[in-house]
């Protein structure tokens, strides 16, 4: 069970806000990417965001470019997980290659605020809020596997008995 | 039961009879392509623990974002990437100076009908309009492709967009597929596999198709498909790679959707900060100020988009304070564009003629936006801060609308400049 505090977005969040294309192709470690994140939408959060945070948002979440920073910043920011409607596919890929859970929830998203609790119980595929639990499909089998080895670089290091 | 074009070629991929929508399948890709990411995606293979790329000539690799390189950073990731090719023996590496990945991969004979086309680059659905089956994918994954080959993809599902009629001049496939973006939304196929079909499409040149493709994405598809026919097959005369073998959907195939539209009674389209889906027809947002004119990129930098702007501002001044900046999208086209005196045209009217590549289009360099300031351009993306500060403004257009608009320095309904000013 993860607890943390939310931070709330929008629809159509897309990764050039979450990670400026002008940094995208310098040679940043994870650790400065995050001092980046979210710069363009909210330049409160880079500064305030906490170990096990999770941001929450509509439709959508993580649009445009592909680029792996945008779910690389947020992991290395600290954020347990990224909750939204429905989330682009290409960084959808990327948090799960990069060991972040996302979970696409239908239901419960309207009524949950920046600052509030939520947690998270990935076992049972529930998120509770404020006393109410409203309930995520698991992923399929191939993708659960490379979110539980840490990211896609471990887990095919496991594969390929490197790990 | 008729299989989609997009399960007809995952299931040919993998290896089976017929596959399933949201079935998960493995496969192997017919080719792979990174551009000046290639640095960081050398840097990821390196921890996988493999010592060569298992397949060299899979792999097709451009030097676009960041040319010529404007730090010193990018210097030293170019010279990486130099390196990499040369020690792993990927031989189809383009660098700097030849193009705009996404013009380059059809340019060099890459983009085959039937062919299963990756790129760690969100446009890479450019490739649809060959009839490929063609999606973005992230760093890692273009790492782990250098050491397996291999990748899972899920069966999507597919939306048809019909389109009837034929766009009038000089409305473009620009404004059609902001039009449909516009009306789907920039969440409207999440996920989806869209064909793209009917006269609109048909009677379109191919670099006019290849807009719809690369702008797919901007709706969430996952690939954009039109069915390769004979002005495919004549483009990849005398380019194409290999053999190939197009593939075409089952004409019982099930879809999701089917969205119809109207090309005939279509008028420019214009997309507002901050999102692409934001789409207005030109009457609704006319007049409003500029200082930006972008024309080129991925999009819109083809021969036929330099040509139609050409034949709009020839002989004619850009609007005082405004800055045109034109970006063709490969060494090709600005050869061919030379030649027919199109680069003459705009250099004479005022533009500035940028090296082919992706310059100011991700503001890593090149012609960024102050605060304040407003561009109008033929790209693909207008998110806040895309092109350099998050306080400027970035609108899409046509390249006929972004011409016209050149001349007045506000936006202009290019049907008006066009009636009495085309040659």
């Amino acid at each position: 069970m993860n607890e943390g505090r939310v931070w709330r977005y929008g629809d159509d969040v897309n990764t050039d806000v979450i990670f400026p294309g002008k940094y995208t192709y310098q040679p940043l470690t994870p650790e400065e990417m995050a001092t980046h994140a979210m710069e363009d939408l909210d330049s409160s959060f880079a500064v305030e965001v906490k170990e096990g945070d999770v941001i929450v948002a509509g439709a959508n979440f993580g649009c445009g470019s592909s680029r792996e920073q945008a779910a690389t910043c947020l992991k290395a920011a600290g954020v347990a997980a990224v909750i939204a409607k429905s989330f682009s596919r290409i960084f959808f890929r990327n948090a799960i290659n990069n060991g972040l859970p996302v979970i696409e929830l239908k239901e419960g998203i309207d009524g949950i605020k920046k600052g509030d609790a939520v947690a998270i119980d990935f076992g049972h595929g529930a998120v509770i809020h404020q006393g109410n639990e409203y309930h995520f499909p698991a992923l399929p089998k191939e993708v659960l596997a490379i979110l539980e080895d840490g990211g896609l670089i471990p887990h095919v290091r496991k594969e390929l008995g490197k790990g | 039961m008729g299989m989609t074009f997009a399960q007809k070629i995952l299931a040919a991929k993998a290896g089976l009879k017929s596959v399933a929508v949201g079935q998960i399948v493995e496969i192997e890709p017919d080719y792979c392509l990174s551009h000046d990411n290639t640095a960081a995606i050398a840097k990821t293979f390196k921890k996988i623990g493999v010592e060569r790329v298992k397949y060299p000539e899979r792999f097709v690799i451009v030097l676009d974002h960041t040319v010529p390189a404007s730090t010193e950073k990018y210097a030293l990731g170019h010279k990486e990437i130099r390196q990499f090719v040369a020690n792993q023996g990927i031989e189809h590496f383009y660098d700097a100076g030849v193009g705009i990945c996404h013009q380059v991969l059809p340019e060099k004979g890459f983009a085959l009908p039937g062919t299963l086309i990756l790129g760690s680059d969100s446009h890479t659905t450019t490739y649809g309009a060959f009839g490929a089956f063609s999606a973005g994918i992230g760093r890692s994954e273009m790492a782990v492709l250098y050491a397996t080959s291999k990748i899972w993809l899920k069966v999507p599902d597919t939306f048809k967009i019909v389109v009837h009629g034929r766009l009038q001049e000089p409305v473009t496939s620009k404004d059609l597929i902001l039009k449909i973006i516009g009306d789907i939304g920039a969440d409207g196929a999440l996920y989806r596999s869209i064909e793209f079909s009917g006269e609109a499409i048909t009677e379109m040149s191919q670099a006019s198709r290849m807009v719809l493709s690369n702008m797919a994405i901007e709706c969430g598809a996952k690939n954009g498909y039109i069915a390769p026919d004979d002005k495919t097959f004549r483009f990849l005369e005398d380019r194409a790679v290999r053999e190939y073998y197009p593939v075409y959907p089952d004409p019982d195939a099930q879809y999701e959707r089917t969205l119809e539209f109207d090309a005939s009674q279509l008028g420019p389209q214009v997309a507002k900060p901050h999102t692409v889906d934001n789409v207005f027809p030109v009457e609704e947002v006319a007049g409003t100020k500029i200082d930006q004119i972008l024309l080129g990129t991925c999009t819109n930098g083809r021969l036929e988009d330099l040509r139609l702007a050409a034949k709009i501002v020839c002989g004619k001044k850009i609007a005082k304070g405004v800055r045109m900046l034109v970006l063709p999208a490969s060494r090709e086209v600005l050869l061919k564009a030379l030649s027919e005196g199109l680069i003459d045209t705009f250099v004479r009217v005022g533009a500035m003629v940028l090296n082919p590549g992706c310059g100011p289009c991700l503001g890593a360099h090149q012609g960024v936006l102050a605060p304040g300031e407003v561009c109008l351009s033929t790209a693909n993306r207008n998110f806040k801060g895309r092109m350099g500060s998050p306080d400027a403004e970035i609108y899409l257009a046509s390249p006929a609308t972004v011409a016209a608009s050149a001349l007045i320095g506000v936006i202009t309904d290019p049907r008006e400049v066009f009636k009495g000013g085309a040659k």
